[in-house]
């Protein structure tokens, strides 16, 4: 792949990457979250189509990917981290899907599984053809999409992070199917993010950093240190501004307190404690239980275990509704699918939260006063819109956020947790942003700040949380006098559970 | 983020330079069909039928047209409500018939004959609030839990008059359906006072913006502290309410209910009504002004049909083509303005 690049709306996510990978050579491609990982992917896999200029050779001719059907006649099989399998169908039918073999208008079962055993029987699988797909282990199906891939014919397999969902024995079975694979001469592009699974499996890594090409090394020159540097060693952009600090935080005790909470499958026992205009960052890979705390502590998901301490007295929050009249607000990280009311205007979505306790006559919308607040709301925040009544799906990435920002303020919340606040909004704004963060944090509100973006995470927080798999792995900054740096998080967020898997 | 006209590209209309007429014209038309929803079509059904006829304009015809819309109007109101929130309500029917049983029996408790009113009503919220706590409460697909109460409510109706007509030829509330005020029948007065009834809590409540929100975005309705569960469980007691009041105009008017026949199929009428005015079976989008339109609509084709002599076989073919027709167009206004 030679000069690849991808932009959406405007927005480059993917500037002139290049991958070769040879026959029988595992190739691992690395990268922080949104460094273009996925997008390389998906282009090879002709989920989207690279923008013109970019090519594909394979065996030095030229090919055109632009549906999954023309990448996997081009013998490229992906496996994504979602599997793509059907559960209510057998392993043949899944394994056949679209191929299905025929006698007349008949589809020929028995051939199917005939041909289905003897693959599965080559990978090593321990259960047959006719077995329901919902009855299987996520190793398991991934076995069957395998099986899939090579019963297609595929030359190049895609693997995107296969091991993030498997047990430490499954990862080791996989393993070995990978490098027997590898032996078959396949070509095998590996996704991870896991340190020694790379320095361990990979022949050559490949490096992505802000959708470009950082580099690709031999298995040779590979050391954890590099790769780290080269995933993260990027400029500083200068406009983190973080006049808060060094404030009182760490001087007065906290007020908020999160203690031993989980939801049992994917939180486990997450403890800490925010202080008045702290702002607290939650660094972490995707996938690693950020979301799913923030959303325990809000209340949108049953926790099981484990609650929050408000001014020193136990709050009951079972609802997003409790903890918003407790004075707690989450911005979620799905701005369209989870915040804003698409079809409604920016006044009501930002008077949401308020409607009721502004409302006169027990019911009765007091539009006096929704206007004014969207009005003081439009100017405080500057959002680029004509006037309160216009719909908020015609604003722009970063002014739908701000809009969604408002609505969290109008309750004057003491504890705001910002899920990806700067997610898909443009430079501008999320300068903006930060500002926003940054006044808020002056009048003693406690901000907790989820974020994939390092740089921003150590530009704003006053104090670092790692999370991984689902647990607080780390603290940095604040009082433990430890810097927060990008490779001290990176470190925390992809070390090897040791033994912590059962 | 992409407005409608960032479409007429795709579709490769006109050279560049006319492209922000086009874009002008996309958004004027979609626009209009939010804003005024198929009032063209209505006025042009009426011009029609009157050239056609030269019968449907007159006073007591229209007068007529509007008597017969006003239970449909009624139950399309609940309807607007439900189909807000991505719902829907097929058990309406069913709960006019076990309503107006309920007002009829009541009706004859010995001077005590208007408790039929009340109760009545009470039936049909009773029966709605049972939809809306099944809905919400224990989260189960609409469709299926009015499905149920279709039939069971419905036999709940036979059952009331052991499975025969109730009959009260001195009803202490027939004025409800054969009286008139100021010359107005008194049926439509009351369907007109359950639109704008409808408009206030739709437009000028907190409620009524909650309804729109959750039918808009459920999961974001929830975190933004919406009780969508409240919420859910009014809008089905609303409709039932409605069917409720349905049920007692139709007693009134008839002197009589019967569990087998009456309401039959009027869901779907209802349904049909708020298609036609606009309103999205995706949710959080439509009107109660659109919902009025369509249930006029509705019954203007009905008495237009007759009046012109179309066979009676034909009028339901009619029928169902112009509903699938406004279905279409809402499908093409989704297309053309969820793109974001």
């Amino acid at each position: 792949m030679r000069r690849i690049s991808k932009s959406f709306s405007g927005v480059r996510a993917l500037n002139n990457a290049q991958l070769t990978a040879g026959a029988g050579e595992i190739h691992a491609v690395m990268g922080e979250n949104g460094a273009g990982k996925s997008t390389l992917i998906k282009i090879l896999a002709g989920a989207y189509t690279a923008d013109p200029d970019g090519e594909i050779r394979i065996d030095g001719a030229l090919v055109a990917i632009d549906t999954p059907a023309t990448a996997l006649a081009s013998g490229i099989a992906v496996i994504y981290q979602e599997l793509s399998l059907s559960p209510n169908l057998t392993v043949a039918e899944n394994i056949y899907l679209g191929r299905e073999m025929r006698r007349g208008i008949l589809a020929d079962r028995a051939s199917m599984q005939a041909r289905c055993r003897g693959i599965l029987t080559s990978l090593g699988a321990t259960f047959g053809p006719r077995t329901l797909v919902s009855s299987l282990s996520v190793a398991e199906r991934q076995l069957v999409e395998i099986a899939r891939a090579i019963h297609a014919n595929a030359r190049i397999l895609v693997m995107d992070e296969p091991t993030a969902a498997l047990s430490a024995h499954e990862s080791e079975r996989l393993f070995d199917l990978m490098l027997r694979l590898r032996e078959r001469g396949l070509a095998i592009i590996y996704v991870s993010h896991r340190m020694a699974e790379v320095t361990r499996l990979a022949d050559r890594v490949t490096v992505l950093r802000d959708g470009a090409f950082v580099g690709t090394i031999p298995r040779t020159d590979l050391t954890p240190e590099r790769l780290v540097r080269m995933m993260v060693g990027r400029d500083l952009a200068g406009f983190y501004k973080k006049a808060t600090k060094p404030g009182p935080a760490g001087v007065q005790p906290p007020f908020f307190e999160v203690r031993g909470m989980g939801d049992g499958r994917r939180v486990h026992d997450c403890s800490f404690a925010l202080r008045n205009g702290e702002i607290l960052g939650i660094a972490g890979l995707v996938g690693s239980g950020r979301t799913e705390m923030a959303r325990l502590i809000f209340g949108a998901d049953p926790a099981t275990r484990g609650h929050i301490v408000l001014d020193g007295s136990t709050v009951k929050i079972d609802s997003p509704r409790r903890a918003i009249d407790a004075g707690i607000v989450y911005l979620t990280e799905d701005r369209k699918g989870l915040g804003l009311f698409l079809d409604m205007s920016v006044r009501d979505n930002i008077n949401t939260m308020v409607l009721a306790e502004d409302a006169r006559m027990g019911g009765v919308v007091d539009f006096a006063r929704t206007n004014a607040r969207a009005r003081q709301a439009i100017e405080s925040l500057s959002i680029r819109v004509r006037n309160g009544s216009a719909p908020v799906n015609g604003l722009s990435g970063g002014n739908q956020q701000k809009v969604l920002l408002s609505r969290l303020l109008q309750p004057k919340p003491r504890v705001i947790i910002l899920d990806e606040p700067t997610r898909g909004v443009d430079i501008g704004a999320k300068s903006e942003i930060y500002k926003i963060m940054d006044g808020l944090a002056r009048g003693g509100t406690g901000i907790i700040f989820i974020s994939s973006e390092l740089p921003e995470v150590i530009g704003i927080a006053d104090r670092v949380l790692v999370m991984r798999g689902g647990r607080i792995v780390g603290e940095l900054g604040g009082m433990t006098g430890q810097p927060i740096t990008q490779e001290a998080i990176m470190e925390l967020a992809t070390a090897e559970d040791e033994g912590l898997e059962a | 983020m992409s407005l409608p006209g960032q479409y007429s590209g795709a579709r490769g209309e006109g050279a560049p330079s006319a492209a922000p007429a086009v874009r002008l014209v996309r958004r004027g038309i979609g626009h209009g069909l939010r804003t005024v929803g198929m009032l063209p079509v209505l006025i042009v059904l009426c011009i029609g039928f009157e050239l056609l006829t030269d019968r449907f304009g007159t006073w007591q015809n229209l007068s007529i047209v509007m008597q017969q819309a006003s239970i449909n109007v009624v139950l399309a109101a609940g309807m607007t409500f439900v189909i807000l929130t991505s719902g829907i309500d097929l058990s309406v029917g069913s709960m006019l018939a076990a309503s107006a049983m309920v007002a009829l029996i009541a009706s004859k408790v010995p001077g005590w004959g208007m408790i039929g009113i009340p109760a009545g009503l009470a039936t049909g919220l009773g029966f709605g609030a049972i939809n809306g706590g099944l809905i919400a409460g224990f989260r189960l697909p609409p469709f299926i839990v009015t499905l149920g109460m279709l039939t069971a409510v419905r036999g709940f109706a036979r059952l009331l008059g052991n499975d025969q007509t109730v009959i009260n030829s001195s009803l202490p509330f027939a004025f409800i359906g054969n009286g008139t005020l100021l010359g107005i029948p008194l049926l439509v007065i009351i369907s007109a006072a359950v639109v704008v009834i409808s408009w206030f809590i739709l437009r000028r409540t907190v409620l009524g913006i909650h309804v729109y929100s959750v039918g808009g975005n459920p999961g974001g309705a929830r975190l933004a502290g919406i009780r969508v569960w409240a919420v859910l469980l009014f809008v089905y007691s609303f409709s039932g309410l409605c069917a409720g009041l349905g049920g007692v105009m139709s007693a009134g008017r008839l002197y009589a209910a019967n569990g087998i026949q009456l309401g039959q199929s009027y869901e779907l009428d209802a349904i049909a009504a708020v298609i036609l005015g606009g309103t999205s079976f995706v949710g959080g989008i439509g009107s109660i002004w659109g919902t009025l339109v369509g249930a006029l609509i509705i019954a203007v084709m009905s008495n237009g049909l007759i009046l012109t002599g179309v066979p009676d076989i034909w009028q339901y073919i009619v029928k169902g083509l112009v509903i699938i027709g406004a279905v279409t167009l809402d499908h093409f206004r989704q297309s053309g303005e969820a793109r974001t």
